[in-house]
């Protein structure tokens, strides 16, 4: 397994956490704070190497570990350093096995990163793929939940030594409302995993490819930047998806309910969409994109907010008012888009009982998948 | 209202006198090593130009890049104690991680974590420990530092721990200057910490140049009230400033660039602005400049003010010419306000840009036979790399291919004589002065920072309210009623307070009310 896929270098750390951002949708947290982190790792000789789906053998056990809490909290209530590490060899030493590589539950913001740095400090590589493709805000919103992982054993640790164990939890909504009830407590920003999965499973369930992809994408936007170039056309052709608005942000409406950023912004179209108005729906993520009212993008599909001019990725808690923002539509992975997929992702699992999903028209392949 | 504008730049301090909207002189005289004759020979000197007695001066207005150019030329800097409260979270990345290495080690890298600080919603994540703060001082004492900034995890939400270990500190370290960083920074413990820092290592230095402009204007015989502009483009007055020189970044390339939108009549421009030590190159959006919606660098370091968006480089009027076995080296060291004594022009051992535009005949200053040996090669080589270097920096802030003009301002645009990546290049009238006008022109602010219990009043009522206060507060620093303008407004929810309470900051600017 060890002479599979490559190693991560402290010069892919930036292209990683721009795309990772970008995949965020807005959400997943700034990875700048997670970059800084596993620099520091690496600059200390820590060797993560990045291995394919297929280099899993079947009865492997991969650990699936992320940061959990308010973004906010993230960039302003720093890691202490080894909560996801703690919290995996928690549910390591509670399931009884030992984990060989680690994946990524969600590819979009600072839990690109975390599992790196878990990995980094546990001597394992990490799977090139992950359980979202993008950002979402609760556990069981990933792929390895949806089709079935294991909910426990899971475990939660905080910079301060407390780890929490969930033993025997029935369903991924109890863990989800445990885990995030314990998160808030832990000062909304902890390290969580969930219980470890076989090889086999991982590899029928991840979203495949994701690291690669985040790099792919951070690196086209660093080399339009260096050629001058629109970034926001080279993302579009980069990913595959369809510029849907371009604006300047009028309001931003946020609170925090629930331990969630919930809110809106307004946006007054310029350009193409001068005279029209759009609004995002946001939660952590953006969730739904309504043009004029009619809604236009939705969850699972993804909605990136890029700031018109640099192509830098805006996450929520980014957003301000007077910001020149694009707005960037790209469809989700199929194993997002099932029946039973779309019940825990799709709009109405966000409280948006009266969007029927309706799904993006893939028009090309992203430059990234080509051969 | 008759308003003087003062900019103190690393070489220049230059000087305008307005009349209302128009300019009624402008000069530019050599910024001294005390500063303060620097600023009495520019007062002298326009006040002279203009014919116009001290006596007459409402306003004077001063932008300084002064403590800008202490940070990017590392010079100056008080060495300072980081402390973070906040242990055991944030042990992952010390104070500081994130800074080029030569800025961290000149003000020392001595960092301290400690434990402290609070969550979110006010809890606290470990109980201040006054025994370790008291072996932190100890240790700062022993090095001889008498500079700290004292930043805790989520300050911005409950400032207790930081006024206390402030209080610890200032009686373990006496006279030394503490800096909070609750009182400069928004959330986002790295950048509001590096804020916190960069402010702390510029307090020596800021009581000494605030003192030095008050001299200076009281020697010239004003008797009109006296402000510092800051980054927003703004004035605070001097009090205020001393505390927090932090706060007068990124004014210099703010007031240029609305001197340059001002005197060139143009309102959408790339705006280069040559000085003595740097360039800032920025752009002009409707007479403003484009504020950077990321995180913004000051030196290499990253920072969360709102900050115009300006891409600078150490070139200047000033900066060395050096040939090193890599090739043709220019600044960012540079001779500063030692020009008239250093430059080879001016009878020095200096090779510097300025001696070579002399040379290549692009302009008259000093005695041109002192630079007549340079070889016709060094000179062409040395305005291929300026050039070459605005073309870089001018392509950076040029974010569509729309042909734009660039405005080049500042005592250093000499240094320009062709287009730039294509452009077309104006040279306005008092090109030379454009940010002593945009200092002159600054506006005033007033701000309010407030929690408010959204579940008793409602957003769109607290709103109201956060808006009518600063209006309130613009009005009492200073700015006339009607031209006032809400430029600014954040809320922050606090969650898990009872009432939905949420953070409030609104920012309203105007015109200075005339007397």
């Amino acid at each position: 397994m060890a002479a599979e896929g490559y190693l991560l270098r402290e010069d892919d750390l930036l292209p990683l956490s721009i795309g990772a951002a970008l995949l965020g949708t807005g959400g997943g947290g700034n990875p700048y704070v997670g970059m800084l982190r596993a620099r520091e790792l690496i600059r200390k000789g820590a060797e993560v190497r990045i291995i394919p789906l297929d280099a899993l053998k079947d009865d492997d056990w991969v650990a699936e570990v992320g940061g959990i809490g308010a973004p906010v909290v993230g960039v302003e209530k720093i890691e202490e350093g080894g909560e996801c590490y703690r919290a995996m060899r928690a549910v390591e030493e509670t399931a009884g096995v030992k984990v060989s590589a680690v994946i990524s539950a969600e590819i979009g913001g600072s839990n690109s990163i975390e599992p790196i740095i878990a990995a980094a400090m546990a001597g394992l590589p990490i799977v090139d793929g992950d359980g979202m493709g993008r950002a979402f805000p609760e556990v069981q919103m990933t792929t390895y939940m949806i089709y079935g992982a294991d909910v426990s054993p899971a475990a939660i640790a905080d910079e301060k030594g407390n780890v929490v164990v969930f033993k025997n939890v029935i369903d991924m909504f109890w863990l989800e409302r445990f885990a995030r009830d314990v998160a808030v407590a832990m000062g909304a920003g902890a390290g969580f995993a969930v219980a470890p999965m076989r090889g086999d499973f991982v590899k029928r369930t991840a979203v495949p490819g994701t690291v690669s992809q985040a790099l792919a994408i951070g690196r086209t936007v660093l080399d339009a930047r260096a050629k001058r170039q629109n970034v926001v056309e080279r993302v579009v052709e980069a990913t595959g998806g369809k510029l849907f608005f371009t604006g300047k942000i009028v309001d931003i409406r946020r609170e925090l309910t629930g331990g969630f950023a919930r809110g809106h912004a307004i946006i007054t179209g310029t350009g193409d969409w001068t005279g029209s108005q759009a609004r995002i729906a946001i939660q952590n993520e953006n969730l739904v994109l309504w043009v004029d009212e009619k809604p236009v993008v939705m969850v699972p599909d993804l909605i990136m907010n890029l700031e018109i001019d640099t192509g830098e990725p805006i996450t929520t808690e980014m957003l301000r008012y007077g910001q020149r923002v694009a707005v960037i539509g790209l469809p989700a992975h199929d194993l997002l888009k099932t029946q039973r997929a779309l019940e825990i992702v799709g709009p109405k699992a966000f409280g948006f009982p009266e969007l029927i999903f309706e799904p993006l028209l893939v028009h090309q392949t992203a430059e990234w998948e080509r051969p | 209202m008759i308003r003087i504008g003062i900019d103190v730049g690393g070489t220049n301090t230059d000087a305008v006198i307005m009349n209302g909207p128009e300019v009624i002189a402008g000069v530019k005289s050599a910024t001294t090593a005390d500063v303060m004759s620097g600023v009495v020979n520019a007062l002298r000197d326009v006040l002279a130009a203009s014919k116009m007695d001290a006596s007459a001066v409402d306003f004077v207005m001063i932008g300084t890049t002064h403590f800008t150019n202490a940070v990017v030329q590392r010079r100056d800097l008080a060495q300072t104690a980081a402390v973070r409260l906040g242990l055991p979270a944030t042990a992952s990345l010390p104070p500081m991680v994130d800074w080029p290495e030569d800025l961290k080690q000149s003000i020392g890298n001595h960092a301290y974590l400690a434990h402290g600080g609070n969550e979110f919603d006010g809890r606290v994540i470990s109980p201040l420990d006054e025994d370790e703060l008291l072996g932190i001082a100890d240790d700062i004492k022993a090095k001889g530092i008498r500079t700290i900034a004292i930043t805790s995890v989520f300050s911005p939400v409950s400032a207790d721990f930081e006024k206390r270990a402030a209080e610890i500190f200032a009686k373990a370290v006496p006279g030394a200057h503490i800096t909070m960083s609750n009182e400069i920074g928004r959330i986002g413990l790295l950048e509001r910490e590096n804020a916190a820092i960069m402010n702390a290592c510029l307090r020596d230095l800021s009581a000494h140049v605030i003192d030095a402009f008050r001299k200076a204007i009281s020697e010239a015989g004003i008797k009109g009230k006296f402000f510092l502009t800051q980054n927003d483009g703004t004035l605070m007055d001097a009090s205020f400033a001393e505390k927090f020189p932090v706060l007068t970044f990124a004014s210099g390339p703010t007031n240029s660039m609305r001197g340059a939108a001002f005197l060139s009549g143009v309102a959408d421009a790339i705006v280069v602005d040559i000085g003595g030590t740097t360039s800032d190159v920025g752009s002009l959006h409707k007479g403003f400049p484009r504020q950077a919606t990321v995180a913004v660098e000051v030196g290499g370091v990253r920072t969360n003010f709102r900050m115009p968006d300006v891409f600078s480089i150490g070139l200047g009027g000033g900066s060395h010419v050096v040939e090193t076995d890599q090739g043709l080296k220019i600044g960012p060291v540079s001779v500063g306000y030692r020009i008239k004594s250093e430059a080879l022009v001016f009878g020095g051992q200096t090779l510097t840009t300025t001696d070579i535009s002399v040379a290549a005949g692009n302009v008259e200053l000093g005695d041109a036979s002192k630079v007549s040996h340079l070889s016709k090669d060094l000179l062409e080589r040395t305005e291929a790399k300026i050039h070459e270097m605005l073309e870089d920096c001018v392509e950076r802030s040029r974010l569509s291919p729309d042909p734009l003009p660039v405005i080049v301002v500042g005592g250093g645009s000499i240094l320009v004589t062709r287009p730039l990546a294509g452009l077309e290049v104006i040279k306005p009238s008092h090109f030379g002065v454009a940010n002593a006008v945009g200092a002159a022109i600054a506006q005033v602010s007033g701000e309010v920072d407030r929690v408010y219990a959204l579940a008793e009043l409602g957003r769109e009522k607290s709103l109201e309210d956060a808006k009518n206060r600063a209006i309130e507060a613009a009005v009492a620093a200073g700015a006339s009623r009607e031209s006032i303008e809400i430029v600014d407004v954040e809320d922050v929810p606090l969650a898990y307070l009872p009432g939905n309470a949420t953070r409030i900051r609104v920012k309203a600017v105007g015109e200075l009310n005339g007397r």
